[in-house]
């Protein structure tokens, strides 16, 4: 309750049970998003986090909790889901209402270094590129709250270092409580202000992320991190 | 040794530089120049060799029409000469015959295809929106879309008489049909996860409706505007042949009870090139509606 009042702008998870037939995917999490924070929820596949993600978006009902985010929410799928027929821009304006849409468009395609590309056909654009499209998409909205769906996970390493760095500095401008779902332990470690790692249905242990740009690239405190991850994801011998 | 000798072979070949090495394994080998030329003037080349499109094996068949008519293997009785063919069209539109005829077909056809294509297209929309829609039309569509067009043709002058109102209707009813079944199935086809995609950024129906479910469902529609075309001008045939007094169908009777096979054909011919001509339309229309679509060109 004390949760509750706390959070005016983040997400609020509370006893949430999710089933698909005898399988209990989703087993009375507790989960809270502050304001403004990026939770990064980690886990392997199959775990239920999409199914997390589906139910904060409002896509699906749960079958047991509550469940309490802000209406103005945006997600980013793993596939950029951009609509083939329309071109760049008019895939960015597609829930903005007002004569200031093309320009709100403009401006966000501008953000994720898309600007002079609106008038491109999905075909022609490159993975990375597309999923910026789908970036700008999500953000043009204001949203309060953003939920990635393994955004980065279709993409190469490389490209996925730029996105990487595209979302921190995207932060600075859109102030916006993030849930990000990941299975990639570094990408966790990149963006995380806390990592939260599910197992068994339910959140497990919690990490709250500290460190400095630099720092999440090397250092000893990364390397304590990451063996903490992986030894909470059963992988420990592996680091 | 063998395959040095095959190596050997595939490097006579002009577009395949294939260089053997030592052990004897092919390998092939790309060089960049003719490429660039090649796509510069691959429309040229392409319409050098292939001068006639996709007329070119209508043109030929003409050709060799032509010429077994003429050696006199082909009886004008059974195929007349195509160049015969012609000279009786022109002769019929001089003797102010064909004009009026040709008149009255198109306007047959042009509002039976109307009718059929407001009526498809209407039952098309609520029922691939709407399940109150696919309940209400879908079965009755796909009953329809099995009873042939000549089947009906001798209810409809029973219930519709036997003037104009039964060959639109049976025009109308070729075209609806198929109009309906394309669009259903392609409102239906919309990936799920676009539209869900488009709920998730706060469109309203109305935009997910204007900017999802009919760009996407456009393929489809344009593939049922092709088989509406076709089959109003083959209602067109069906519903001239009976108890007509005007137009192509009577023109091909009237010329039957003669045995005028040449005039016969002419009606055919006409018929035919307005096929064409409905395939050229809708071809247009795909090369600009659905530019957007990554779709495979072919070699």
């Amino acid at each position: 309750m004390t949760a509750a009042l706390r959070t005016q702008t983040g997400a609020l998870v509370e006893q949430v049970v999710r089933r698909f037939g005898d399988r209990v995917v989703l087993d009375h999490l507790d989960l809270v998003i502050d304001d403004d924070e990026l939770v990064v929820l980690l886990g392997p596949s199959g775990c239920g986090k999409s199914t997390l993600l589906r139910l904060l978006a409002g896509l699906d009902k749960p079958d047991g909790g509550r469940i309490e985010v802000p209406a103005k929410r945006a997600i980013v799928f793993q596939g950029d889901r951009l609509l083939p027929w329309q071109r760049v821009l008019r895939n960015v304006t597609l829930g903005l209402h007002g004569a200031d849409a093309d320009q709100r468009a403009r401006k966000a395609l501008g953000e994720v270094n898309l600007a002079g590309r609106e008038k491109a056909w999905p075909k022609e654009l490159s993975g990375g590129e597309a999923q910026r499209v789908a970036l700008a998409r999500a953000l043009v909205s204001e949203p309060e709250l953003v939920l990635l769906d393994e955004p980065f996970a279709a993409l190469d390493a490389i490209t996925r270092l730029r996105m990487h760095d595209l979302v921190r500095d995207l932060r600075h401008r859109h102030h916006a409580s993030m849930l990000l779902v990941t299975h990639d332990v570094d990408e966790a470690i990149a963006l995380a202000d806390r990592i939260v790692v599910m197992s068994n249905g339910r959140i497990g242990d919690a990490h709250t992320v500290r460190l400095s740009p630099a720092e999440r690239e090397a250092s000893v405190a990364r390397e304590e991190l990451r063996a903490a991850l992986l030894s909470d994801l059963g992988l420990a011998s592996q680091h | 040794m063998s395959d040095i000798s095959l190596a050997a072979k595939r490097a006579a070949l002009p577009f395949v530089p294939v260089t053997a090495t030592p052990t004897g394994r092919l390998r092939d080998v790309f060089l960049p120049g003719d490429s660039r030329r090649q796509s510069r003037l691959g429309p040229l080349r392409r319409r050098l060799r292939w001068p006639l499109g996709v007329y070119t094996t209508p043109v030929a068949i003409l050709i060799v029409w032509e010429i077994l008519a003429r050696a006199g293997i082909l009886k004008p009785a059974y195929a007349p000469a195509p160049s015969d063919i012609l000279t009786t069209t022109v002769e019929l539109w001089r003797d102010g015959i064909l004009g009026p005829d040709l008149a009255i077909s198109l306007q047959r056809a042009g509002i039976g295809l109307a009718i059929g294509l407001a009526i498809g297209i209407l039952a098309g929309v609520l029922g691939g929106f709407l399940r109150t829609g696919e309940y209400v039309f879908n079965g009755v569509a796909q009953i329809l879309n099995t009873i042939p067009l000549l089947a009906v043709l001798p209810l409809f002058v029973v219930w519709f008489g036997i003037d104009e109102l039964t060959k639109v209707l049976l025009i109308a009813f070729g075209a609806g049909v198929p109009m309906y079944l394309n669009l259903f199935a392609a409102i239906r086809g919309v990936d799920q996860r676009l539209i869900e995609m488009a709920r998730t950024t706060g469109a309203g129906p109305w935009r997910i409706v204007t900017r999802v479910l009919a760009p996407g469902a456009l393929p489809g529609f344009l593939v049922g505007l092709r088989f509406s075309l076709a089959y109003s001008i083959l209602g067109l045939v069906a519903a001239e042949t009976v108890n007509a007094d005007e137009g192509l169908g009577f023109l091909i009777t009237q010329a039957q009870t003669y045995l005028q096979t040449n005039k016969v054909f002419v009606g055919l011919v006409i018929y035919s090139i307005l096929g064409l001509l409905a395939d050229q339309f809708v071809r247009i229309l795909e090369q600009v509606l659905l530019r957007w679509r990554p779709s495979y060109e072919a070699v």
